[in-house]
Formats: C-alpha cells, sequence, structure tokens
C-alpha cells in the first residue's frame, strides 16, 4: 500500500495537470454555472415557482418530457434489435450500416432538424404515405417524438454492443440443454444480463432527448401549449426580453440535469459492478 | 456438445432471425439512412448550377468560414486541457477523482439552449460583466469571442472522455521506467506517453470538432445571428430555411452532411487502430506474465463516446 502511494509520485506533473483541469474547469463551467443560480436567486421563491409553474411552462415540460420518454422507449426497443443483430448476425454491409448508427452525433442538429420536417411534411417522402393513412407527423407532438427518436438512437446500441459480445456462448448452451426454449433462454438468461445496459442506454437517450433544441424546434411546429419543448420556451422568453423568465426555466433545466447525470452515474456503477459481478471468472476463462 | 448443436442452440429460430433483421435494419433505413440521402437528394433538386450557386454566395462562404475559425480556436484548447485533466485522473490518486469524473461529463447534461442562456447572462449588456465590458468596448456575446465560449463549454468532454479509460488501461509503468532512466518530464510525455494515445486522442478531437462544427442551440442564443459576421454554418441553415430557401438550406445542409460523413470514417479508421492496439497490448501483457492486467485492457471500448 505504501509501495503504491510513494510510487505515485515518481511520475512529475500532477500538481500542474490537476491544477490546470481545475482552474479550466471552474472558469469555464462551474463559474458560468453558478452565475445562472446567481441570477435566479434574486428571485424569491414564489416568484421563481410562479415563472416556473406558469401554465405554458407547465405545459412545455409535458411536451419535453412525454415527448422524450416516448422516444427513448423507442429506442431502447429499437436500439436492441439493431444491437442484437449487429453483433449476433452477419449481413452484407455490416460494417458500414454499424458506422452509421453514429449518424446522430456527427449530424449537426439542425440539418437532422430541417431534413425530418421535409421528409415528415404532408408533401415529403414519408410524411406523403402516413398522411394518406390520416397521420400526421410534422408540425404535432408526434414529430418532436421522431425528432428525439433520431437524436437518440446511438445511446443503446452502443451501450448494449459491448455488454452483448461479452455474453459468453456457453451461458446460453447450458440453458438450452437444461432445455429452456429460446425465448426463455432470452427472458430469463440474457435479457437480465443486459438489463442494466440497456436501463443506462435509455437514460442516456432520455437525459439528451430533455435537452435537444436544434433537431426538434423544425419539426415541432412550436405551437404554446400543445408542441412547445421548455428549450425553445426559453428562448421565446429570451426574445421578448425576458430574461427573468428564462432564467428561472434554465434553472429548473439544469437542475433536472443534474439530476439525469446523478441518475446516468449512478446506472453505470450499477451496470459495471453487475457486469463484472457476473463474471468473476472472466478474466481467468480468457 | 457438438458445434452445429451448439449453434442451434445459440441462435433464433430462422424466422426470427429474418424477422429481426427486417425490423433492426427497416429502423436504421427510416431514421438514418433516408434523411441522409434525403439532404443531398433536396440539395440538388434545382440541379447542378443552382447548388454551386448557393454555396458560392458571398454569406454561405462566410458562414463556411466563420465555422472554421470557431474549430480551429477550440480544438487546441480541447487537446491541451483533456490531456491534462485525463494525466491527473488517470496516473494519480486523489480524494474527489470520481466527483472530478462527473464534473467533466457536466456539459453532456446540460442543455445547449441554458448553456447559452449562461453565458448571455455573464457577459450580456444587462449580465454581470456586462457593463464594465461596454465601458471598455469589448464585444463578447453577439460576437465571435461569445460564440468560442459556449463551444469550449459545449466540447469540453470529449477528448478527456476518451483518453481517461485508456491512459488508465495502460497504466504507469512505461512512463515511471522512462522516468527512472533519467528523462525529464517532457521527453517522458513526448517519447512515451504520446505515441501511446495518439489515437485516443485523435478519437477525441474527431468528436469535438464535429460538435464544434455542428453546434447549433448554445451558439444560437449568443450569435445575434448578424449575417455575415455572426452566422456559422448551422446557423445560416436555419435562416435560409426560414426564408424558404429550401435549396440554400440543403446545400449548406449538405456541406455539414458531408462533414458528418468524414467524422464517420475517420471515426471508424481510428476505431480499428485502436482496437488492434488494445487487442495487440492484451495479448502481449499476459505473455509477460501479468494476466491481471489482461482484464483492465479488454474492456476499454472506443464506441462509448456520446456527443
Amino acid at each position: 500500500m505504501s509501495a503504491s502511494t510513494s510510487r505515485s509520485r515518481v511520475l512529475p506533473g500532477f500538481g500542474l495537470s490537476l491544477g490546470c483541469t481545475l482552474v479550466y474547469l471552474s472558469l469555464l463551467i462551474l463559474l458560468p454555472l453558478s452565475g445562472l443560480a446567481f441570477k435566479a436567486s434574486h428571485l424569491s421563491l414564489a416568484e421563481f415557482w410562479a415563472i416556473a409553474s406558469g401554465e405554458r411552462a407547465l405545459a412545455s415540460y409535458r411536451v419535453t418530457f412525454g415527448a422524450s420518454l416516448l422516444a427513448a422507449t423507442a429506442n431502447a426497443f429499437f436500439g436492441l434489435i439493431v444491437a442484437w443483430i449487429l453483433v449476433r448476425y452477419s449481413f452484407p454491409g455490416k460494417r458500414a450500416i454499424d458506422a452509421l448508427v453514429d449518424l446522430p452525433f456527427a449530424l449537426p442538429t439542425a440539418v437532422a432538424g430541417i431534413t425530418l420536417a421535409t421528409l415528415y411534411a404532408g408533401n415529403g417522402w414519408i410524411g406523403r404515405h402516413l398522411e394518406s393513412l390520416g397521420v400526421k407527423v410534422a408540425f404535432t407532438p408526434l414529430g418532436i417524438v421522431v425528432a428525439l427518436t433520431f437524436i437518440g438512437l446511438p445511446f443503446v446500441v452502443r451501450t448494449l454492443q459491448p455488454v452483448i459480445e461479452d455474453i459468453e456462448p456457453e451461458v446460453e448452451e447450458a440453458a438450452a440443454s437444461l432445455g429452456a426454449s429460446r425465448l426463455q433462454t432470452f427472458s430469463r438468461v440474457l435479457l437480465p444480463a443486459i438489463f442494466p445496459a440497456l436501463v443506462t442506454g435509455f437514460t442516456l437517450a432520455l437525459s439528451r432527448s430533455i435537452g435537444e433544441y436544434g433537431s426538434v424546434i423544425f419539426i415541432a411546429g412550436n405551437l404554446p401549449l400543445i408542441s412547445e419543448i421548455t428549450p425553445l420556451l426559453i428562448i421565446s422568453k429570451l426574445e421578448q426580453y425576458d430574461v427573468v423568465g428564462a432564467t428561472a426555466l434554465a434553472m429548473v433545466m439544469l437542475m433536472i440535469s443534474f439530476v439525469m447525470l446523478l441518475v446516468v452515474n449512478g446506472l453505470q456503477w450499477w451496470a459495471a459492478s453487475r457486469h463484472r459481478g457476473d463474471g468473476p471468472s472472466d478474466g481467468e476463462v480468457r | 456438445m457438438s458445434t452445429a448443436a451448439s449453434r442451434r442452440a445459440n441462435t433464433e429460430p430462422r424466422w426470427l432471425r429474418v424477422l429481426l433483421l427486417c425490423v433492426g435494419l427497416g429502423f436504421l433505413f427510416f431514421f438514418l439512412a433516408l434523411p441522409l440521402l434525403a439532404v443531398f437528394v433536396e440539395a440538388l433538386s434545382a440541379g447542378w448550377s443552382a447548388y454551386i450557386e448557393a454555396l458560392d454566395d458571398p454569406e454561405t462562404r462566410s458562414a463556411i468560414a466563420l465555422t472554421l475559425l470557431v474549430a480551429l480556436t477550440v480544438l487546441p484548447f480541447n487537446v491541451t486541457f483533456g490531456v491534462a485533466a485525463a494525466w491527473a485522473i488517470a496516473k494519480f490518486d486523489f480524494r474527489g477523482k470520481s466527483l472530478l469524473i462527473t464534473l467533466i461529463d457536466l456539459p453532456f447534461a446540460v442543455s445547449p439552449v441554458v448553456v447559452g442562456l449562461v453565458f448571455l447572462l455573464i457577459f450580456g449588456a444587462q449580465g454581470l460583466f456586462g457593463p464594465s465590458l461596454a465601458a471598455h468596448d469589448i464585444k463578447v456575446v453577439f460576437a465571435l469571442p461569445g460564440i468560442i465560449v459556449v463551444t469550449l463549454f459545449i466540447t469540453f468532454p470529449f477528448v478527456a472522455r476518451e483518453l481517461i479509460p485508456l491512459m488508465q488501461a495502460q497504466g504507469k509503468d512505461e512512463e515511471e521506467a522512462a522516468i527512472s532512466l533519467g528523462a525529464s518530464a517532457w521527453q517522458m510525455f513526448r517519447r512515451v506517453t504520446l505515441p501511446n494515445i495518439t489515437w485516443g486522442l485523435l478519437y477525441g478531437v474527431i468528436l469535438a470538432n464535429a460538435r464544434a462544427m455542428g453546434e447549433f442551440g448554445a451558439v444560437s442564443v449568443v450569435s445575434g445571428h448578424i449575417r455575415g459576421e455572426t452566422n456559422t454554418l448551422p446557423l445560416h441553415v436555419e435562416i435560409l430555411y426560414n426564408e424558404y430557401n429550401a435549396v440554400g438550406a440543403f446545400a449548406s445542409a449538405s456541406v455539414l452532411a458531408l462533414l458528418a460523413l468524414v467524422t464517420l470514417v475517420a471515426k471508424s479508421i481510428v476505431e480499428w487502430r485502436m482496437h488492434r492496439e488494445t487487442r495487440m497490448l492484451a495479448e502481449a501483457l499476459p505473455a509477460e506474465g501479468n494476466p491481471g492486467r489482461g482484464r483492465l485492457v479488454a474492456p476499454v471500448s472506443p464506441a462509448s463516446g456520446d456527443f
């Protein structure tokens, strides 16, 4: 123990690198965010509450969270299937398709926004067919779900892929040789193994969706009380020079971000400990 | 168990495999491939000459130049502070380390609009430093410095996040050997650490660059949308789209989509290189009679990056 502490001092640059990191982090991120809290603290609790629970604000939370939850659920379902086929099956073009999964990370949100709005508009490639079925997507809350599904798509797939890769074939073979059907093997053996990762991916997608702005505003229609997300409400308050109102709502969003960050951290810790706990033999076998 | 039987036990019946493939690939087709295709089809809908003309517009050109300028300014900061943070976190033990890692991730969790607003409140006309900045005639908000600062905020985690697990997995034996053989700190960093982290660093830079060039929400709040001056390419796309100039909007969008495609290709190449190196490392280490280290290396996956 003492050997490792004294050895850690052998390497140079601890003070410098940690000092630089802390100064940069404080100046760029922590102090500005405290500035927001400072500005919001000028409001009394009653005033803050009046803005944060105003009719339009409440409706925007409903739209933001409802759409984000639906999109993250869609991503969990389809993401599981996509991760599964990418790890387990072989088909032509698999590597290119695998790389394409990251497109929502790489494509600027404004580009995604105008493209999805064009595709799902009444005369768009997809919207045309959906509208003849009586389903309107663009400029309705459903459009928000579509945009957020696009944005959150990689999270579930990328969190699940390494976990599915690590499942040992022996486990499934054992289940099958003990007489389990494929469905039983999936629900009793595979699903418990990948469940923490699935929940983590879901939460990451949700967390990203709640703050998303660029891809949503073009397809949402942005009708107050119906299809207005909270980030957009902040912008429209700013445009009306209602800085106080914008600050209060931003404070609500920031607190939600902190909670989501803690949840994600907790989940990742849970998934990692489950993952390690599942296969203590893992390292020795290889 | 024979291989044929074990294969049967480990896979789904044929009809289910076909169904899963259809659902999964269909989902990717409608949500990824079709939008990507649509960008280019819309951009070229009025022909090549209209496309070239749209891109040759002076405002579009200045938006492209501004976007490049912002990315080039931001990246050196990302590299410097990403390496510094990863060095402190991966090579040393200290109290509050996990809190520091969480704080580095913070920019991912905050909504871009909130980020923009935060800097507006600090540097804006009625902001904390607004009056004193105005007295010295310094413009931060609705000018280039504001765009750069919010982009720095948004892209802060990328490099550090890629480097921390990589440098943790590599351990500190090689650096310690270099120091005990009499290398200076700078020699150790340049000859030992830097070659080891080149690909991880590049990976982080690619991700940070894509985000820096594509950021919309945060930049939109602090830019002021002054055409030809503070309009980045994503903001330019928005303005053209809202003016019903579909060809112009999609022509600019196609430049950004090309950037995304280049990003994906570069990312795949770097991922492949990193994968090969970690595999070589994992194979080399147990041979040295150190089986415990093989496990540490194996879970490092470059695919963890989220924007």
